[in-house]
């Protein structure tokens, strides 16, 4: 096992750098210059931006940029915001918490939501709650976040006025206070990006309950006159996560560039929209660290899910 | 005419009895130039604006204030600071010697006083400033400010290595201290706008003793980049780049009774839209910067009566530029290029019709509402530099007759056209739904006239993007008709004026920077500029700028639009002391809530 581990973490690394490779020259060939905002006023002589873009050295070619930007990344040095002007991780640290407390109990949401209804529906095919499930779960994935946002905005913030929906990261009270006006806040975009995971996984839970329910082998367990919850949870279901698990654990950096677009809705200040004001500014230190951040994630969750593969199926084994 | 007379004219028209443009109308009947009337309005202070009134007794007790960029601050060193959003993120807690007033006058904020020729502040000879600091002032950190400071921030803007972006009004001058609250500025020649160093947006003061270790190369270590310490009414507390900044009330203030709020915090991110609404109609913030949404939208939020939408008239002005040089031929790679002219748009037959074709009341009443408010002029503020002698019709038949006259005929397909060149026009401009509406508006009435408009729109970040690879710039002018906004940076129109003047024209060879996009180029323009950036005398300095603004309007050089005012949104309770001319944190304390509202 551990073995498997260390030689799935030394594949990781060529992989890696094939990315950053990727990630760093589309970045520095993409049009657009992080000072193009002091060419068009005309209070700034353009010599403060030739003297800028010397200063970080964006002059160089581009494979000395990267060794550059690779050596300080091995340092743990991960670069300097043009346009901010401190430290990236700095930056990546100040917003890690919202989006883990925001994405992080959207995921436990949809999860919650998607395993009792999807295996509920799926014991009972086509009956009433299997209908009526299936119908809302098509809804909720056919709709668009930024659709539902917008949409619990308006009932909930404007015509009720129970919630609002400009989110904070810091609110100045202690104790219950806090909390609740954490929840009051946190409610809208947890519901939108919940909903829309939770959907989503609902019908493919049900698909895979319904693909193991039929096997011979639940036949058997019932015909050994096991009660039907025991036959469900343990040899049903037990079974049919595995995908879900890899379905889940992959879904998880995808979720991170799925937030974007709730967070510039709600104003929620996590690495989404970090992302995004990046982009908007070409500011390509906070690009390339935060679509690192992504590619680590990605290579992560997938060894996350090959590990929890075996944990669930003793059947496969690590060579 | 006698003294007297005037004088009750005067006072007249400050009560509102008499309108300006009457006034203006009997002036020149008394053969009195219009600009000079316009002049002795500013004078006689009917143009100033009320005085804002600060009413609390006592220094805070206001709690907390909320306000809503949809871009937050990236950055709080002012000598960093490119867009206004970062400006004023610092101007929270930096302040300047003197900001600039809604009606383009100086009021001291770190200054005793405004210099003067009077108070022996100016040198007659207009090659030196000295301005006198305010004494009693404290730093955040209870350090004196002091002369030191002041020269200091010259020194470390202009250090090359440092690469301040507000270098541009620091290195022409020299700073000396002449003792511990007076410095002086000279210039190397005479210089009728003085107040530029030290003064509003770029003249933020930062202090000596927490930035001299951190001049030039060092300068992007400096801790208090990310922590400020100023002399401002609110004091730092917080800072996450592009998500909020806060500020507590600074007991130390150098002015009594203020601050009136106990913190204040600006939160960014998210939209326009949803910004007015948070303000307006939910009553979740305080404030909500540069409100870019369509009139409409803002009087449906403004209808909830939570809150009043703010309009700050500016120098920002959406044109239309007609090209002068040809974007169809290419001279040694290169379009649009000087050694060319257009072919069409070179009569000034066909420029003239195009003025009469553009329905600026429609696009006004229609489209912008009362954000964008329809001129005949270029130049439209500080109203003192307003030119009275022009004037905008839309007017279809006028139009049809001048092409006529000047021999521009119907073909069959409707299109005018003279020795085999048609009147076809390429008119672009970036993607943002008034100005779609405009182009079809114009291309309507062009139709009616016989010329043909193709519309052409860009994507915003390409359009005013300096990438000199792209050949759909707004700097490179690739076609024959292009309309956007330009924002005048301050109360005095040298910096602005001066994208008409022939040594600014955007070539290949500056890499488009260059601020002449129309290329167009006036031997009496370039003198009227060149005497205007010496003339000491305000008055005659006032007429050279009309008359410039003259020139390209009747040149048809570009086709002012509207005026496009400074917009934002504040609840109902509060009061805000808000400037066209400087950041909308300029006079943040004065800043208060009328409970009884």
């Amino acid at each position: 096992m551990s073995q498997y581990l260390i030689r799935r973490l030394l594949v990781a690394i060529p992989s890696l750098l094939g990315i950053s490779v990727v990630l760093f020259t589309v970045l520095a060939l993409a049009p657009g210059d992080p000072f193009e905002e002091l060419a068009t006023n005309p209070a700034v002589p353009p010599e403060v931006r030739a003297a800028l873009r010397a200063k970080f050295g964006l002059d160089d070619p581009i494979f000395v940029r990267y060794f550059r930007w690779l050596a300080a990344m091995l340092n743990g040095d991960w670069g300097y915001s043009f346009v901010s002007r401190m430290d990236v991780d700095t930056l990546i640290l100040q917003r890690l918490p919202t989006t883990l407390v925001i994405i992080g109990s959207s995921q436990v949401l949809a999860l919650l939501i998607a395993l009792p209804v999807g295996v509920f529906a799926a014991t009972r095919p086509y009956s009433v709650f299997d209908q009526i499930a299936n119908t809302l779960a098509f809804i909720g994935f056919s709709l668009p976040t930024f659709f539902t946002g917008i949409l619990l905005i308006l009932i909930f913030s404007i015509h009720l006025e129970w919630l609002p929906f400009v989110y904070r990261a810091d609110i100045e009270a202690t104790g219950w206070r806090w909390l609740w006006e954490h929840v009051r806040q946190s409610i809208m975009p947890i519901a939108v990006l919940g909903l829309f995971q939770g959907a989503a996984w609902t019908r493919f839970v049900r698909s895979a309950v319904l693909d193991v329910i039929r096997l011979d082998y639940v036949t058997t367990a019932r015909a050994k006159g096991l009660p039907e919850r025991r036959v469900i949870t343990r040899h049903v279901v037990r079974n049919a996560l595995i995908p879900v698990v890899t379905l889940v654990a992959l879904q998880m950096p995808a979720v991170f560039g799925g937030a974007i677009v709730t967070e510039q809705i709600f104003r929620v200040p996590g690495i989404g929209s970090l992302l995004i004001s990046a982009i908007l500014a070409n500011d390509t230190p906070v690009i390339m660290a935060v679509t690192f951040v992504f590619a680590c994630l990605v290579v992560f969750f997938n060894l996350l899910a090959d590990i929890l593969y075996g944990w669930l199926d003793p059947r496969i084994s690590y060579r | 005419m006698e003294e007297q007379e005037l004088r009750r004219l005067l006072a007249a028209v400050r009560t509102g009895r008499l309108p300006r443009r009457a006034f203006l109308r009997r002036m020149a009947a008394l053969g009195l130039a219009a600009p000079m009337a316009a002049q002795l309005l500013a004078f006689g202070a009917s143009a100033q604006a009320q005085e804002f009134a600060y009413k609390p007794t006592r220094r805070g007790g206001g709690g907390m204030l909320k306000i809503l960029y949809w871009q937050g601050a990236t950055l709080l060193n002012p000598h960093f600071a490119v867009g206004t959003k970062d400006q004023d993120g610092s101007r929270l807690f930096y302040e300047p010697l003197a900001g600039w007033a809604p009606d383009g006058t100086l009021v001291p904020i770190l200054a005793a006083e405004i210099p003067s020729v009077e108070n022996g502040g100016l040198a007659p000879d207009g090659r030196s400033v000295t301005w006198k600091l305010k004494r009693g002032v404290k730093w955040h950190d209870g350090e004196p400010f002091t002369a030191d400071d002041v020269v200091f921030n010259w020194e470390y803007v202009t250090d090359p290595a440092t690469a301040a972006v507000s270098i541009g009004s620091y290195r022409d001058v020299e700073v000396d201290k002449l003792d511990d609250h007076t410095v002086r500025v000279r210039f190397q020649r005479p210089t009728p706008f003085w107040a530029d160093a030290f003064v509003g947006a770029r003249g933020m003061i930062i202090p000596k003793h927490r930035f001299q270790d951190y001049k030039g190369e060092r300068s992007r270590d400096a801790p208090t980049n990310l922590h400020p310490i100023g002399t401002g009414a609110y004091r730092f507390t917080e800072f996450k780049p592009g998500d909020i900044v806060k500020g507590e009330l600074n007991p130390d203030y150098h002015m009594e009774n203020r601050p009136y709020f106990d913190a204040i915090e600006v939160k960014g991110g998210g939209d326009a839209v949803s910004a007015a609404r948070a303000v307006l109609q939910t009553g979740e913030y305080d404030y909500a910067w540069n409100l870019q949404v369509e009139d409409d939208i803002l009087r449906r939020l403004e209808a909830a009566g939570r809150g009043r939408v703010n309009i700050v008239e500016g120098g920002a002005i959406e044109h239309i530029q007609l090209n002068n040089t040809d974007p169809w031929t290419e001279v040694e790679g290169e379009r649009s290029s000087i050694r060319t002219t257009h072919p069409t748009l070179s009569d000034p037959a066909v420029r003239k019709a195009l003025s009469l074709l553009v329905d600026r009341k429609s696009v006004q009443e229609f489209i912008y509402g009362r954000t964008g408010v329809a001129t005949a002029n270029f130049l439209n503020n500080p109203p003192r530099f307003r030119s009275p002698n022009t004037s905008f019709e839309f007017n279809i038949a006028r139009a049809n007759q001048i092409l006529e006259e000047a021999g521009w005929r119907r073909g069959r397909d409707g299109i005018r056209a003279k020795d085999g060149r048609q009147l076809k026009f390429v008119f672009q401009t970036s993607i943002n739904a008034p100005r779609q509406k405009t182009q079809a508006i114009v291309k309507q009435a062009c139709q009616r006239a016989g010329i043909e408009v193709e519309l052409k729109s860009v994507t915003a970040s390409v359009f005013f993007s300096s990438d000199v690879a792209n050949p759909d710039t707004y700097t490179k002018f690739y076609c024959d008709l292009q309309m956007y906004n330009t924002t005048m940076p301050q109360a005095d129109p040298q910096l602005f004026m001066n994208q008409f003047v022939s040594w600014e024209v955007a070539t290949r060879e500056n890499k488009w920077q260059g601020r002449n996009i129309t290329r167009w180029r006036n031997e009496e323009y370039d003198r009227l500029f060149r005497e205007a950036e010496g003339e000491l005398d305000p008055v005659k300095r006032a007429a050279l700028f009309i008359r410039m603004n003259d020139l390209v309007v009747e040149n048809q050089v570009v086709i002012p639009l509207v005026a496009r005012p400074l917009v934002s949104a504040s609840a109902r309770d509060l009061r805000v002391s808000l400037s066209g001319w400087d950041n909308t944190f300029w006079n943040l304390r004065d800043w208060y809530r009328d409970r009884e509202a």
